[in-house]
């Protein structure tokens, strides 16, 4: 994909159609799913009516002509007023719908790019006959050559061939698809760039992955997430409850001689019900999971993306997770009696027809020795030695020289059986080796031992500081490894990981995702094979790796295109991200309730129990801003309720920033940026907007 | 002002402070069967009950009994209260209550609210007030206690769904607690002086030559139970003003310290059950920071009189309403804890307080009464905003909401916001329904803000369970009123006996629901990730939650009554 941050959300290109796309959303069959928003235009509705009534000459609906107005001023309300209270809160309802809409934007850009791609093919089926790719259902065989595109899901049974995935990764270097093994798994819509594979297809029609990503970054498919549904709940619980105070307060008020028109009555509702988070909600959730498709993570769930917030425990493997794919050579131990660079001679020469990455990494050490590659003359043709499971060495043999490196014992063994002593310090050093996490391995030559060569795993660079913050989020590590308890120690340790399994197996895997989820724990891992689908289902945040098998991917609820096993650090923080401006605005929304009360409760009582011919009653004192008159001081109120939306979208759409800290930290810091900050923007943002209402617009 | 008032309230909250754990502590031996030194008599009742002592109840099954049992019990009480005439220990012969005093009379006492639409010594015989109030005093007391105890089993557990037994809840609640204390206090308040007899009325000639009749009767049984249950329905109209009931500063003290005394030892008890005491020391704290608010706020309201005493030049504070045995001090502190307890006791007229004085009281109900809050159910509403906080705050943390390890999802976070918002919803809809409509006229008994105050707090007073009054609205017929055989009568009674049973099971209900919903929840342990529910960061978030939620809602009634009076030297 490409980088979707290079484009700002609020050019026009982006703007114009959200803009289009929020005044369409004004059907109340599309605002009766959110029912803040949906007060919010019936409120608009009928202070539009009560204008319309207004301004052809009708009595103003519901009061307003009696002893004392809403305005306090002692006739009824203008029209202009109920105009303006109808405009913004028109206002209101389409800015709800511009968040979502500009939320939603991003996806349905990048939709359009992934429809492209399911271009009608015909696959060819191994029997030689043609099948529209539309058509192929779970189980049918197709041959795919160069140049033509995977017509669905599957798992490559015969060959192996590059294929360019960058319509969905991004990545433009192909990768290799072969049968058998973890890199079996090709997609729909990806594209065959050299050789033949055959590929049983997985997928059902219609239920691709790519129709599966163009739903979700679509957001067509996106369902409320059960935390998301349940803060709605109690939004709609709050605007009953303030419903049911505006209503009454209109008996209270006439009680008190006091007449408050309906347009006033709407406005206060306005304000007091949580317009602000109601507007932003779905923009917040959609937002989330957008920040997740510009990691390329899919999240095939949203219940998942929240779940990841609540993750307690994160297992990793260690290979390619916490420490570089491979063993790296550290160190030449020699035995007494032999050179360091006699050993480090050796152990290049025996490596050099090795290609393993440990191998290469042998080379590379010696040449810090100052050993070059050698060459050798025509007539010592050497004789390479490769690897065996049986004899567990390698090596080479020339000019009658024999050099073997492997394995402690197989090496002890082989100078045997060569005549040759085994010195007593080689079983030391082998120890010492295995107790430091490392590897070692043992050179000979001939019947002599050399020495020892430490292979050591090297832990990816910052790992431990990334293990530190996410302890002082809560999260524990896990470092999963097949390598045996003593290794796997001692790079626990140097990587700072709360704990490891060693000896891993699939099964311990999953018996240790049981156990922690038994103590009421969250678990989230990555994996890429197949024997990995069962621990992935079972854990609660599963990410796959794309490059992985068609059984991890479908076992996983998330999959990372960029296979990227540290990508797990970066998804939590998402889900904690989403959760926390979720919150935050929350709490700020309700807690902009005490300015509006200020703003419009004096308003509507200023002249209420009046005496002496004064103007103002008693309650016209609490008016603390000093709003101009009771007119500016409602549509100041209802203006910023509008207008703190749009200000709002850039912080719901890129998300409150998570900081890696304690919970206790954390609550206090955000309480007081959005709990006490809700308690005052609203004061001076209500002041000022009433200078320019009052001031300057003479209301 | 002055040091002594401040002095007494400094002493009261350090000795309620000093109390909270140790009767805390013994609440939560006798409901986890650890106290148990009266096996021989529960023993009986449950074999006689059917009672399985070691069973378990589901919440719907611990619901159902708890209904049917109160349904009981409010038909009981019905009948006394209809057939005095027949009653023995009836030396003033009372008459029988009509149908719609006794309603809501009987949904009161059922409720544990204890409004009182009847004068007491003008209308009740002694066997309706022992054998039919009183007892309500225990029961409704008695079964608010078993409620939470069943709430915070819910909280607290760690596998299963089953909140306890009912019935044993509620005998021990009886047995171990409400008796024991009563039977001491009853006798350490008639050695101060609070009278305990069956006699008629004495007559005497005053000084002046007058006839006086001084109303006695069996007042000390039904004075401590009165407190100690946050009931506060007083033997007499007047109720602790009157000298029988509380003769002097130190049964006024003992009185205060009764009310609070369960309360307070509950959110200990709740630490202990659920294994933190912490917990329980934060929800006390949250509890005593906002009472602390409310009596400062009324002694320093009091202590400068309303802006009109201020322009008419009266000095040393309103000392209107207020017994001058007990002074501005003693009534401000008696005012708040009765108010924040869902107790309704009183020492002064409220009718009387200054405007912003006034509005304490008002507010101390609006919170739901979870500030101490009645016997059992004053925890239980405050649980439902605990959780409600933590649902706000918990999304701040970057986790989906939990507490004490347990998720806080839908179907809690639906019956929180019922829990939370149905009273208010009653209160303001009674109230509207009042104030807007003339056949209820007749009740309204004062114009202006002050007869909008005295409406408001009557269905604040009656939905909350409280049961204090601001005066002023009627719900009987005066024995020589102007309203008599008025409609609007009947619509008191009836509307505030409706608004006292929703408030009162509507809650309880609710609550547990909820504690049904956590019980089986799994815990997940708490890690530094977890948003902690015990340190001062929540309880300024739970006084925030409880402030915005609880009390926004009601700010325009509080304007039009208390706050208009509070703001003008008018008097209206």
């Amino acid at each position: 994909m490409t980088d979707p941050s290079s484009r700002s959300r609020f050019d026009p290109a982006t703007l114009r159609p959200a803009l289009l796309d929020a005044v369409k959303k004004v059907d109340p069959r599309v605002q009766f799913r959110n029912p803040v928003m949906f007060v919010v235009e019936v409120g608009a509705l009928i202070t539009t009516i009560a204008w319309l009534v207004q301004l052809f000459g009708g009595e103003p609906i519901g009061g307003g002509t009696q002893t004392t107005s809403s305005s306090g001023t002692g006739e009824s309300d203008p029209a202009w007023f109920a105009f303006t209270v109808a405009v913004w809160l028109w206002l209101t309802v389409v800015f709800a719908n511009l968040a979502e809409s500009l939320a939603e934007g991003r996806g349905k850009a990048q939709a359009a790019s992934l429809r492209a791609m399911r271009t009608e093919t015909t696959a060819t089926l191994r029997d030689g006959s043609a099948k529209s790719a539309n058509d192929l259902a779970r189980g049918d065989v197709v041959v795919v050559v160069a140049g033509e595109a995977i017509p669905g899901d599957g798992t490559v049974v015969e060959g192996i061939a590059s294929v360019d995935e960058a319509a969905i990764t991004g990545e433009s270097a192909p990768v290799i698809r072969e049968a058998g093994g973890d890199r079996s798994a090709v997609t729909g819509g990806t594209r065959v760039l050299s050789d033949r594979i055959v590929v049983e297809i997985t997928q059902e029609p219609g239920q691709s992955f790519l129709d599966r990503m163009i739903a979700l970054v679509e957001g067509s498919s996106r369902r409320r997430t059960p935390n998301e549904i349940a803060l709605n709940i109690l939004l709609a619980g709050l605007t009953i409850i303030f419903l049911v105070a505006v209503v009454t307060l209109r008996p209270f008020a006439e009680y008190a001689g006091t007449d408050v028109s309906v347009v006033t009555l709407i406005a206060l509702l306005v304000a007091l019900i949580p317009t602000t988070i109601g507007a932003l909600l779905s923009a917040i959730g959609i937002a989330g999971m957008d920040r997740l498709v510009r990691r390329n993570v899919l999240a095939l769930s949203g219940r998942s993306v929240e779940a990841s917030g609540d993750v307690d425990v994160l297992l990793l493997d260690k290979t390619g997770t916490i420490t570089l794919g491979n063993r790296q050579a550290a160190a030449f131990v020699p035995m007494p009696g032999v050179s360091e660079t006699d050993l480090a001679e050796a152990a290049q020469m025996s490596s050099l027809a090795d290609e393993t990455p440990e191998g290469r990494s042998i080379v590379v050490l010696a040449k810090q020795y100052g050993i070059r590659e050698h060459a050798f003359a025509g007539e010592h043709q050497p004789e390479f030695v490769p690897f065996t499971a049986q004899t567990r060495m390698s090596g080479i043999d020339y000019d009658g020289t024999r050099l073997r490196k492997g394995a402690g014992d197989a090496v002890i063994r082989w100078v045997g059986e060569e005549g040759g002593q085994t010195p007593p310090e080689l079983s030391a050093e082998l120890d010492r080796v295995s107790r430091r996490g490392a590897t070692p391995l043992a050179v000979a030559r001939d019947s002599q031992v050399l020495g020892v060569i430490e292979l050591r795993d090297v832990v990816k660079e910052g790992m431990r500081q990334r293990f530190d913050q996410l302890r002082a989020m809560g999260i524990r590590t896990v470092m999963v490894t097949g390598d045996n308890q003593l290794t796997a120690a001692k790079i626990a340790e140097e990587a700072g990981v709360d704990d490891f399994l060693a000896e891993a197996t699939p099964e311990a895997k999953l018996a240790l995702i049981k156990e922690q989820q038994a103590t009421g724990r969250l678990v989230a891992m990555t994996g890429d094979g197949t024997n990995d689908a069962p621990a992935l289902a079972q854990s609660d945040v599963g990410v796959a790796m794309n490059t992985g098998t068609q059984a991890a991917r479908e076992a996983g609820n998330m999959v990372d295109l960029d296979s990227n096993p540290t990508k797990l650090i970066e998804i939590v923080e998402v889900g904690k991200q989403l959760l926390i401006t979720r919150g935050a605005l929350t709490t700020f929304s309700i807690a902009n309730d005490v300015a509006k009360y200020f703003a419009i409760l004096p308003a509507i009582f200023a002249a209420t129990y009046a005496v002496g011919g004064s103007a103002t009653g008693p309650l016209d004192r609490l008016n603390v801003m000093d709003l101009g008159t009771p007119e500016s001081a409602i549509i100041s109120a209802i203006v910023f309720n509008a207008l703190i939306i749009p200000l709002l979208v850039p912080l719901a759409l890129r998300g409150v920033r998570y900081r890696a800290m304690g919970a206790t930290a954390l609550l206090r810091r955000n309480l007081l940026v959005y709990g006490l900050g809700g308690l005052i923007a609203p004061f001076v943002g209500i002041k000022l907007i009433d200078l320019v209402v009052h001031n300057l617009l003479g209301a | 002002m002055s040091a002594s008032g401040w002095i007494e309230i400094a002493i009261y909250v350090a000795v309620l402070t000093a109390l909270t754990p140790v009767i805390g502590g013994y609440l939560a031996g006798v409901f986890e069967g650890r106290v148990a030194f009266l096996g021989a008599v529960e023993r009986p009742l449950y074999r006689l009950l059917r009672v399985d002592p070691q069973g378990g109840q589901s919440w719907r099954a611990y619901a159902r009994t708890v209904l049917v049992f109160s349904a009981l019990c409010f038909v009981v009480l019905y009948a006394i209260l209809r057939t005095q005439t027949i009653h023995p220990f009836n030396p003033q012969e009372m008459s029988s209550g009509t149908w719609d005093v006794s309603f809501n009379t009987a949904a009161s006492f059922v409720t544990n609210t204890n409004w009182q639409f009847y004068g007491g010594e003008t209308t009740m015989t002694y066997f309706s007030q022992m054998a039919g109030l009183a007892v309500q005093n225990f029961v409704s007391a008695g079964v608010g206690i078993a409620v939470l105890i069943a709430v915070i089993r819910g909280f607290a557990a760690r596998s299963g769904s089953s909140l306890g037994v009912f019935w044993v809840d509620f005998t021990r609640a009886i047995l171990y607690v409400l008796l024991p204390i009563s039977i001491v206090g009853a006798l350490f308040l008639v050695s101060q002086g609070v009278i305990q007899n069956l006699s008629a009325y004495a007559s005497f000639s005053t000084l002046a030559g007058g006839e006086q009749t001084l109303a006695l009767g069996p007042v000390a049984s039904q004075e401590i139970i009165k407190v100690l249950g946050t009931n506060g329905g007083g033997f007499f109209n007047v109720n602790a003003a009157m000298p029988f009931e509380n003769p002097s500063g130190v049964t006024n003290f003992f009185l205060m310290l009764m009310i609070l005394l369960i309360p307070a030892g509950l959110t200990a008890t709740f630490g202990r059950m659920v294994g933190s005491r912490r917990q329980g020391w934060t929800l006390y704290v949250a509890m005593l920071l906002m009472f602390s608010v409310a009596v400062a706020v009324v002694y320093v309201a009091e202590a400068n009189g309303s802006p009109a005493q201020q322009l008419a030049g009266i000095e040393g504070g309103n000392l209107e309403g207020k017994e001058t045995r007990f002074g501005i001090g003693s009534s401000a502190l008696f005012s708040a804890i009765t108010t924040v307890a869902s107790s309704g006791a009183v020492n002064a007229a409220f009718d009387s307080l200054t405007g912003i004085g006034g509005l304490v009281p008002m507010a101390s109900l609006s919170t739901g009464e979870v500030i101490f809050g009645g016997v059992g159910s004053g925890l239980y509403g405050m649980l439902l905003f605990v959780l409600l906080a933590v649902f706000l705050g918990g999304l701040m943390v970057g986790r989906t909401p939990e507490f004490l390890g347990k998720k806080i999802e839908q179907r809690e976070i639906k019956l929180v916001a019922i829990g939370t918002l149905a009273v208010p919803f009653l209160v303001l809809a009674c109230t509207a329904f009042v104030i807007g409509t003339p056949i209820n006229a007749p009740s309204v008994y004062n114009p202006g803000p002050q007869g909008f105050s005295e409406t408001f707090y009557a269905y604040l007073s009656q939905a909350n369970n409280n049961g204090s009054a601001f005066a002023g609205f009627t719900g009987y017929s005066q024995p020589n009123g102007t309203n008599e055989g008025a409609s609007g009568i009947s619509w008191a009674d009836g509307l505030g006996g409706v608004a006292m049973l929703l408030g009162r099971f509507g809650p309880l209900l609710v609550a547990l629901a909820v504690a049904g919903s956590l019980a089986g929840k799994r815990v997940s342990p708490a890690g530094p990730g977890t948003m902690r529910t015990d340190t001062g960061t929540f309880v300024t978030l739970l006084v925030a939650a409880i402030g915005l939620v609880a009390l926004l809602t009601f700010v325009p009634a509080f304007l039009l009554g208390p706050v208009v009076q509070g703001l003008s030297d008018q008097l209206f």
